[in-house]
């Protein structure tokens, strides 16, 4: 059994949050680069190359690469040898995010009552998910989210007769709807089977995997080739101008799922896709 | 090419820019995204001044995060301007002709924009850092107790923005991705 104190889970959180917003993963700016060099119209250029000045102005001055900061996703992983004291878990992780919106300069995106609205303040509550996994560490990630790209989401509850075709249609459908609002070129995060939440929390999961990373099942990882290559012939384009450059990355995750069902969610991010992660 | 433009966007130089323009904008806007167009739609409805004098005027759909000691202003990138089309028309019928943001209008925007020589200006979306570079000053007019969505006067020199709906309706949305995919034979 090891001890971790939550006030630990505060700290590391904060950095996170920052981080995250600030610096943009290598895989992501590996991927708008790899675009830029395949694209060729004049204004689909000149949008990429302001993305890539734009994340390398964030980087050199430590300013947010977006300012929609986002609701902070954090993840936790943690050992079931892991005993964690000094505090309430939940209240710690808040506390991290409330330091890290607030000594970090980003924006508080979060409002206490969905319908009623109101500004919280401080960014909380985060969106927390946790699970117990074997070992003795605590695995933190924070994944801000934007909005902009989370409003033109997508989720449906399939009959399994619809089959691959279904899947595919339907996140060629979510990229068309989205079209120039969720900031081109987007990340497609798609998640298949497990129940109605379940799917919703793959597509999420899968935003959080490098882009250069396949799904190990080649069936999934030849569907997301084939999948971001589809998408790529919509002609949206950077920023919804026209051009080939209508997504930098495609990743599923899967579930097994229900005979009498095959739920399938899309989560659609920008090209500011940000995770950072620390193992404690 | 770019074409360099100053504002007031007056109906002269709103009649001059084309769908598909690249620009570089100069001079004052004023920054206002879903709860500060709700707030000043209440007020005209009950026929009182807005915060600022709309004849001309520039909207900047963004809520930048808070500026660091000694700077201007944080990251300021545009946000979907379709939040704020159940606003615009009556913003326009009041004189603000431009609009800055990004993603789709709704064809009663477009309408708005014909009759009242409207433009809709786009910024590139995840870009705040970049366009933050542009805003020379920032002053707070209005509703403070918005926070990020409070009412800002900007100056800005050199913005890079793309005409994406001109006055007359045309729409680089549509008109680049069918170039696109007309070059490619689909």
């Amino acid at each position: 059994m090891r001890e971790i104190n939550v006030n630990l889970i505060t700290d590391v959180v904060e950095k996170l949050c920052i981080e995250a917003n600030v610096h943009l993963p290598s895989d992501v700016k590996c991927a708008i680069k790899n675009c830029r060099a395949c694209e060729d119209g004049d204004i689909a250029c000149g949008v990429l190359d302001n993305i890539i000045e734009n994340f390398e102005i964030a980087d050199n001055e430590c300013v947010p690469i977006c300012q929609d900061t986002g609701m902070a996703c954090v993840f936790l992983e943690i050992g079931q040898d892991v005993h964690l004291v000094g505090g309430d878990l939940r209240e710690a992780v808040d506390e991290g995010v409330r330091r890290g919106y607030t000594n970090g300069y980003l924006r508080k995106s979060v409002v206490a009552d969905p319908v009623r609205r109101g500004n919280t303040g401080d960014n909380t509550p985060a969106m927390l998910y946790t699970e117990i996994v074997p070992g003795e560490n605590v695995k933190i990630t924070v994944g801000p989210k934007g909005f902009g790209s989370e409003n033109m989401s997508q989720i449906r509850m399939f009959k399994p007769s619809a089959g691959l075709q279904g899947i595919k249609d339907f996140i060629l459908e979510a990229v068309e709807t989205a079209g120039p609002n969720p900031c081109p070129p987007m990340v497609v995060g798609v998640g298949i089977g497990g129940t109605f939440d379940k799917a919703a929390l793959l597509a999420k999961k899968a935003l959080m995997r490098p882009l250069d990373s396949e799904n190990p099942d080649p069936f999934y990882a030849d569907l997301e080739k084939e999948m971001l290559e589809k998408i790529n012939q919509l002609g949206i384009g950077p920023q919804g101008f026209g051009g080939k450059t209508t997504a930098i990355g495609l990743n599923i995750e899967t579930l097994p799922t229900h005979i009498a069902g095959m739920p399938c969610a899309i989560n659609i991010n920008c090209h500011v896709t940000r995770h950072k992660s620390e193992v404690l | 090419m770019e074409k360099r433009i100053t504002l007031p966007l007056t109906e002269e130089l709103a009649k001059t820019l084309k769908a598909g323009d690249s620009v570089l904008l100069t001079g004052t806007i004023y920054t206002s995204r879903d709860a500060g167009h709700k707030r000043m739609c209440e007020a005209l409805a009950r026929g009182e001044e807005l915060p600022f004098d709309p004849k001309d005027a520039t909207i900047y759909y963004v809520g930048p995060t808070p500026a660091k000691p000694g700077a201007v202003i944080g990251s300021a990138g545009p946000t979907t301007s379709g939040r704020m089309d159940a606003y615009a028309p009556t913003m326009m019928s009041v004189g603000a002709r431009g609009m800055i943001g990004k993603g789709a209008r709704l064809p009663e925007v477009v309408e708005a924009m014909k009759k009242y020589s409207g433009v809709y200006f786009g910024a590139i979306g995840g870009a705040g850092a970049l366009l933050a570079k542009c805003i020379k000053s920032a002053e707070l007019i209005a509703y403070e107790d918005l926070g990020a969505e409070a009412l800002r006067k900007l100056y800005v020199e050199d913005m890079p923005l793309v005409v994406i709906i001109d006055s007359e309706g045309n729409n680089l949305y549509e008109e680049g991705r069918a170039a696109y995919l007309a070059k490619q034979g689909k």
